[in-house]
């Protein structure tokens, strides 16, 4: 359940990706696991806490996040559909197996003493660690949100995402909006690797565990619905533990994806996603 | 004889003795793996290449197509050949059972919904005892040539190479039918064919079922060449995306750019393993990764693309 406010904040990366750009980014998983890295690097280098890795995280990939736009999705995008999908997925090899190379495939911990202890809340023990991911997870997932709705570069995305000339002829420069939403796509993703970072192991190929979720979320949510994927990323979060308390953990993943399915069939424009013009 | 003839002639030959060329094992062990990415890659093709309905789900028949042979072989010792055309039926079945619900979905809702589909199958096959769970299925070790078990890879390769070149053979044949033309009008715009009276639906369908067999057969002739199949090596994400990507470097849509694909993709796969070391490092991985950022940023017609621009602006100067 707490889980689930972190897939919501890695899920809103990917679908402001979607919604504006109609991208999808095979490699947000290895945006997360960067995150993971750096707040392992910034540990042991000079053993700071998550107070400075985690911002440090969410400068590392938001950096990382423009370069990415514009060295290759700029120009990708304007080319068929499959050269995309293969962009990304290119990415998320090179990532995944340069951090493999660099950090060899070894399962990595932070100290749990770094934030230990077990809180106590009526009657439920949830341990620090998860309880301050969810509530920086909710936070910041919220404050994405209300950059897109509430201030004058969130509205700048909208136009760019709505119709990309004529955001132009507004004066608006399309490149560099959307270069920002990669930088701020990522920068989620960093921050919740970050997070997670602090109870989760780290390796180079746990991204992707957590972005196959995220997919779910953002299908299950609606494809560019910020609101949809805070909803959607708890749903999953349950279904997942529930069908693994219940019966064994290989079942969660079967189960999640059955919703996705499910969901991908019965509703394709999510739960608050609009109408994507019927087939 | 026109030129474009010609080249193909010799590219055939090419083919045809290369064993003679390379005789070490490895050489001719690359060979064969080059010909299953091509047979794969030109079953991936039919429907992501030219009706571009990019599906990231095809292992799912390639895993029928290795996992049905081996599994009639341990069950009952008789001959995994004989259970092929079965596997490539189940797979045409399967194809129409996924094509139903997920065609209703389009561009990358498309992509997803086979996505999930090859990661539950694959989840599915590793939870099932009689399918070896994770540990696989074995397929005979006896030396028999009618069980295409054998221990030089040269009767694979030509074995390969005459099904590669029946498969391009259906392929050319689909182009220039109708089915050909109905997928071009799929891919460059769903819209415009369904009001043109194109059975989108329908054929989309058909194309995936075709797709479907000649993806199960390549997976067949996997099993039986490695003689050894498990979960991850058949039903996991990197075969379907291996397909999408020996299609899309040598050019999606094109009769040959799967093949070309394969000839480029497989030796510079096996070239980085054996510099770089396969085990542990991954290097050769972040090679392949940069390769395919590299195309698909300045290239993204694939090689195909890449040699008609090259020949066009030759033309033009000429």
């Amino acid at each position: 359940m707490l889980l689930g406010a972190v897939y919501a904040l890695i899920s809103v990366g990917l679908t402001l990706i979607w919604g504006m750009m109609n991208v999808l980014n095979f490699a947000h998983g290895e945006f997360v696991t960067l995150g993971m890295f750096t707040a392992f690097l910034a540990f042991s280098f000079w053993h700071t806490g998550p107070l400075v890795f985690i911002p440090l995280a969410a400068i590392v990939l938001f950096v990382i996040g423009q370069v990415v736009y514009y060295a290759l999705i700029r120009d990708v995008m304007r080319g068929p559909m499959f050269a995309q999908v293969l962009a990304t997925f290119g990415l998320l090899l090179f990532i995944r197996y340069m951090l493999f190379w660099i950090f060899s495939p070894n399962y990595r911990t932070l100290p749990s003493t770094l934030l230990g202890g077990t809180a106590h809340i009526d009657g439920l023990y949830v341990s620090y660690p998860k309880l301050i991911a969810a509530l920086v997870a909710i936070a910041l997932t919220a404050a994405v949100y209300y950059l897109l709705v509430r201030t004058q570069i969130g509205s700048q995305m909208l136009a760019v995402a709505e119709d990309r000339e004529a955001a132009r002829l507004m004066g608006i420069d399309p490149d560099r909006v959307q270069a920002l939403a990669w930088g701020i796509s990522a920068a989620c993703a960093g921050v919740a690797g970050a997070l997670l970072a602090t109870f989760y192991y780290i390796s180079p190929e746990v991204g992707g565990t957590f972005v196959l979720f995220a997919f779910v979320a953002v299908t299950l949510g609606g494809f560019g619905s910020v609101p949809g994927a805070m909803l959607a990323g708890p749903i999953i979060g349950v279904v997942q533990v529930a069908t693994g308390y219940y019966t064994s953990p290989q079942f969660a993943e079967i189960a999640v994806f059955t919703l996705f399915i499910l969901v991908l069939w019965l509703r394709p424009q999510g739960l608050l996603g609009r109408s994507i013009g019927g087939t | 004889m026109t030129r474009p003839r010609l080249t193909l002639i010799v590219c055939a030959l090419a083919l045809v003795v290369y064993p003679f060329i390379m005789t070490s094992t490895f050489g001719q062990r690359v060979g064969v793996l080059v010909l299953l990415a091509a047979l794969s890659g030109t079953a991936w093709n039919i429907v992501g290449g030219y009706a571009e309905q990019v599906s990231i789900g095809h292992a799912v028949f390639y895993g029928i197509g290795a996992y049905v042979p081996l599994l009639f072989y341990t069950q009952t010792k008789g001959n995994p050949v004989l259970m092929i055309p079965f596997a490539m039926a189940l797979a045409a079945l399967v194809a129409l059972c996924i094509g139903i619900p997920t065609f209703r979905l389009r561009g990358h809702y498309f992509s997803m919904a086979t996505l999930a589909l090859g990661e539950l199958f694959l989840l599915g096959v590793t939870i099932t005892p009689a399918l070896g769970g994770a540990s696989g299925l074995s397929g005979p070790v006896e030396q028999n040539p009618w069980e295409l078990s054998m221990r030089s890879p040269l009767p694979y390769y030509y074995v390969l190479l005459v099904a590669l070149a029946l498969m391009i053979g259906l392929v050319a044949w689909l182009e220039r039918n109708r089915v050909g033309y109905y997928l071009r009008a799929i891919q460059s715009s769903e819209r415009a064919a369904r009001s043109l009276g194109v059975p989108v639906y329908r054929y989309k369908l058909i194309a995936l079922m075709i797709s479907a067999a000649c993806t199960a057969l390549a997976g067949s002739f996997y099993a039986l060449f490695v003689g050894f199949v498990n979960p991850d090596s058949v039903f996991g994400l990197l075969v379907s995306v291996q397909m999408v990507i020996v299609a899309t470097l040598g050019g999606a849509g094109t009769l040959y750019g799967p093949l070309l694909g394969a000839v480029i993709l497989v030796p510079t796969q096996e070239w980085a393993n054996a510099t770089f070391g396969g085990g542990g490092t991954g290097l050769s991985y972040v090679v392949y990764g940069a390769v395919i950022m590299v195309l698909t940023r300045f290239e993204p017609g694939g090689l195909l693309g890449l040699w008609n621009r090259l020949r066009f602006r030759a033309a033009a100067s000429a």
